[in-house]
């Protein structure tokens, strides 16, 4: 128990999903455009979650255009309005940074089987 | 010249999420109750000064004379006096109690404390010097300081030369820090940035020297009407913050 605890708790969010690196997850990010505000999606593979507690961030990796996309959210943002967990990926790394050189089919994650 | 602060213990830093959904860097200090124990008036003691009492602690750990000058303000044993020096001491009085909700959010403050203290540190570590090259015929020289000066003129080493010694340890005072909240019922002052010290450490927050012009306007007998308030209200007061961390939106 850290001291500066009783602050953090009010900016905890309970309702985010589990998921582990390899996972694939959407992420809902909410964007302000003037004074309206809309959701876009993030989807792709986890590669880290790095940090705990109020702390705590996870990375998301995909593919746009042909060009890798990565994008670091802190897991306790207010901007996340949800994330869903796709497919569980069946990895053995805890950080999947090794996707970076790889291209094409060899940078798929296998799902893994329950 | 400093019109209000207060006393508290540096609990660590942390990080909150401001309107726009940023995440703020904030160090949260418990702060107060501070009592007002004495007024140095210039008539008596030369000089403005408001001397206040800060963390409880047991009768026995104080000598008597302490706790003699502690019980004419009718202050509970404490560890701590420090003085805040004034310009004027228009509404202070001996007693009053000073809670963290003297700062309200957005006000700027200084905040002093004593430095982690490093021990006797070389040149590198102390004063950012670079130190000598690692190569080139550097011979067990890497961390020195190299030249301390010229030859026969001036013949001496000049003052304040920086050189190794004691590094840390020292009083220091980081100016014009953001208060984002002063928390009165749970006794907490957030400011946003780091203030020297270690983790427990004393620190005394004082409005910021460089800022705006500020009044000191402690309510005496507020704190205490808002505590009964407080205690009610407490559940509400945790979901209104939610809301607002909730609420609004950045990229």
């Amino acid at each position: 128990m850290q001291s500066t605890d009783i602050v953090d708790r009010s900016s905890l969010r309970d309702d985010i999903p589990e998921f582990a690196p390899g996972d694939t997850v959407t992420v809902q990010v909410r964007v302000v455009e003037g004074t309206r505000e809309r959701t876009q999606a993030f989807e792709g593979v986890v590669t880290r979650r790095k940090g705990s507690g109020i702390r705590e961030t996870f990375t998301v990796r995909k593919i746009s255009f042909g060009v890798g996309v990565e994008r670091t959210f802190p897991i306790h943002s207010p901007i996340i309005a949800e994330i869903a967990v796709g497919a569980r990926g069946d990895v053995r790394r805890a950080k999947l940074y090794y996707l970076r050189d790889r291209i094409g089919r060899a940078a798929k994650v296998r799902e893994k089987r329950v | 010249m400093a019109v209000k602060g207060i006393l508290g213990r540096k609990l660590g830093m942390t990080q909150i999420w401001d309107a726009s959904n940023r995440v703020v860097p904030v160090t949260v200090i418990q702060a107060g109750p501070c009592r007002v124990v004495q007024l140095k008036t210039p008539e008596r003691d030369g000089y403005c000064a408001v001397q206040m009492s800060f963390s409880p602690t047991k009768e026995k750990r104080i000598s008597k004379p302490e706790m003699g000058h502690l019980a004419k303000a009718s202050a509970e044993p404490s560890r701590e006096l420090a003085e805040l020096r004034v310009e004027n001491l228009s509404g202070y009085e001996v007693g009053q109690v000073i809670g963290a909700n003297i700062f309200s959010a957005g006000e700027k403050v200084d905040v002093t404390g004593i430095s982690k203290g490093k021990g006797f540190t070389g040149v590198m570590q102390r004063h950012n010097f670079k130190g000598l090259s690692a190569s080139h015929g550097t011979h067990r020289k890497h961390r020195s300081p190299g030249s301390i000066g010229a030859c026969a003129t001036p013949a001496r080493v000049f003052k304040g030369m920086r050189m190794a010694g004691q590094h840390g340890n020292t009083k220091v005072t980081t100016q014009n820090l953001e208060v984002i909240e002063g928390d009165l019922e749970r006794g907490l002052l957030l400011v946003r940035g780091a203030v020297p010290g270690p983790k427990g450490g004393l620190v005394f927050i004082r409005n910021a020297v460089k800022g705006p012009a500020v009044e000191f306007v402690l309510p005496s007998t507020e704190p205490l009407v808002e505590e009964e308030v407080a205690e009610a209200d407490v559940a509400v007061v945790e979901s209104e913050v939610e809301a607002t961390t909730d609420g609004g939106d950045t990229e």
